[in-house]
């Protein structure tokens, strides 16, 4: 059911660990979706140096946070922003329509560990993450992300 | 090193026995004829479904083999003795079922259909190891109850639920008891008149039968609404042309099975004895979901703490390793197993679970296996794991 990539992404997952001094951390997702990621990032200069990860969830989950770690890393602050779930399911070959939140999770991970950053420097920030999603359908907000762009 | 293949998933299905196997070949390319002809190859097969059917009756001690009906699997005898049930006591004002809340979904979707259709669903609740209280049962019943239908094991817990106590009730008060005993059909000894059931279901595939053939008992003068309309087939109550080579595979199965029953369940309980307590003594956090005693012999079930199961399937699997999980991502659904649920865990430790059940192929070295695997990738999943990090975080600053 998974595709041969994300199947590499979670045998061989990259950028798995945490960034002890980290100047940004997100977590995102609860237990009762069955999915938790962590993504700790190292900025400099407004650029991303180091990105890691930690997960809590299935293939596709940990595929999705490996992939994402893997396109932010080397980007700005403004192109790692720009990283959609989309290009995070394209970049993996496509996930299957069950899994789908798993890669809106991952552009979350990002857009919370970003906003953490923006926090704890004083920067103004014109996107707020709101914390849970409403992919697992917990805090009932179903409606926010279209669960038909997979495979 | 070539990846061994360690199949540990027997409650999901079993492979065909190579005696049973060989039972069945005939009526595929030689008696291939309609059970329903009047000619040699017809009358064959007649013979030979007529056989299964006498010998499934013994099996489970039915009073006849007349009492034995075959179905195309366990869902249909399920949805067939339910919705049967209660369909032809509608007219005499019959309007109420009463279930369990771990009941396999062939029965908690038949129930949820037919709530939706205007009948009374009572879901028992259950206790943390899974059992079913008879005193429950006998709450529930009210004047227009039709149908109490219990499982006799559980599927993914093992639990066996204590059947003849709900089959007194049941008796007692005059309303139908219908049993799944799917999963128990080839592992415990059923006798159908001694637990006092009216209708009880069993499925070739979990016993070394083929796929896509059940049976449903049918005590003498119970009544059930058709569920199958057609020709005159199983005397007139589910039509259908029959699956002979599946039936008579069904019924060896069955025959084999109960002939090695003290020796089957006495292996695979000492394997799964072993896999739970090396398991539990050497993984720490890790909790087993449902009882010790009266449990399924071959079933073992497992929650590892701040893991999710769809990725430990698939680590096991990467060596070879054939299992399955209640958590929501390996079923399909958002939500993990009811069963689970139903037993008092939290959806995290619910999503960690792992099912593992025995059979008649596993071995000694394939617990020693299992159990090294399973240590190596609890961990590596742990290492990975935002819960476990802010676990050891907690532990470290007390
Ligand atoms: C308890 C129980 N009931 C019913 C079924 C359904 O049987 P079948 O697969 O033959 O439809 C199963 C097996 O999946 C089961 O375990």
């Amino acid at each position: 059911m998974y595709s041969e990539k994300v199947m590499d992404h979670f045998m061989n997952p990259r950028n798995v660990g945490e960034i002890e001094d980290a100047d940004g951390v997100g977590q995102v997702g609860n237990a009762k979706c069955g999915d938790i990621m962590k993504m700790y990032l190292k900025i400099e200069d407004g650029v991303i140096v180091d990105a890691k990860f930690k997960t809590f969830g299935c293939g596709a989950a940990v595929a999705t946070s490996s992939m994402a770690t893997e396109l932010i890393k080397g980007k700005t602050i403004k192109e790692a922003e720009m990283i959609t779930n989309k290009a995070v399911m394209e970049a993996l070959d496509g996930l299957p329509p069950a899994k789908v939140h798993c890669s809106v999770l991952a552009e979350e991970a990002i857009a919370a560990a970003l906003q953490d950053y923006r926090a704890r420097h004083g920067l103004d920030s014109d996107s707020t993450y709101e914390g849970c999603s409403g992919c697992c359908g917990g805090c009932g907000r179903l409606d926010q992300h279209d669960e038909n762009n997979g495979e | 090193m070539e990846k061994p293949v360690i199949y540990l998933d027997h409650a999901a299905t079993t492979y065909v026995k190579p005696e049973v196997f060989e039972a069945m070949k005939p009526y595929f390319i030689e008696q291939y004829g309609n059970a329903s002809s009047l000619y040699d190859v017809g009358r064959a097969s007649r013979k030979a479904v007529e056989e299964a059917r006498a010998a499934i009756a013994r099996c489970i001690g039915a009073a006849e083999p007349g009492e034995i009906y075959f179905t195309g699997s366990g869902t249909e005898a399920d949805n067939w003795a339910i919705k049967g049930a209660v369909y032809a006591a509608r007219k005499k004002g019959g309007k109420h079922i009463i279930t369990s809340a771990i009941e396999h979904p062939a029965v908690m979707e038949t129930c949820k259909f037919l709530k939706k259709e205007g009948f009374d669903v009572t879901f028992l609740p259950v206790d943390s190891e899974g059992f079913v209280n008879p005193e429950d049962v006998e709450k529930a019943i009210r004047p227009d109850t039709v149908i109490v239908s219990i499982m006799y094991a559980n599927n993914e817990i093992g639990t066996i639920q204590p059947i003849k106590a709900i089959g007194e009730i049941t008796r007692k008060h005059g309303v139908l008891f219908h049993c799944d005993a799917v999963q128990a059909a080839g592992t415990i000894p059923i006798d159908v008149r001694d637990l006092g059931m009216d209708l009880l279901s069993i499925s070739s595939h979990k016993f070394y039968g083929p796929k896509g053939v059940g049976a449903l008992y049918i005590r003498k003068g119970v009544r059930l609404e058709n569920l199958i309309h057609g020709g005159h087939q199983e005397r007139g109550k589910r039509a259908g042309t029959e699956n002979v080579a599946g039936i008579v595979g069904m019924a060896k199965a069955l025959e084999l099975a109960i002939a090695n029953m003290e020796q089957y369940t006495d292996k695979i309980s000492k394997l799964r004895d072993k896999a739970r307590d090396l398991i539990l003594s050497r993984i720490p956090y890790v909790r087993l979901n449902g009882p010790v005693e009266n449990r399924l012999p071959g079933n073992l079930n497992l929650s590892f703490q701040f893991i999710e199961g769809e990725s430990l399937l698939l680590l096991l699997d990467m060596k070879g390793i054939k299992a399955s999980s209640g958590s929501a991502c390996s079923s399909g659904s958002l939500d993990p197993s009811h069963v689970l649920m139903a037993i008092g865990l939290t959806h995290e430790i619910a999503h960690g679970s792992l099912r593992l059940s025995f059979g008649e192929h596993n071995t000694e070295a394939d617990v020693d296996y299992l159990v090294d695997a399973l240590e190596e990738i609890v961990a590596r999943l742990r290492s990975m794991s935002p819960l476990y990090e802010d676990f050891v975080k907690a532990n470290k600053q007390t």
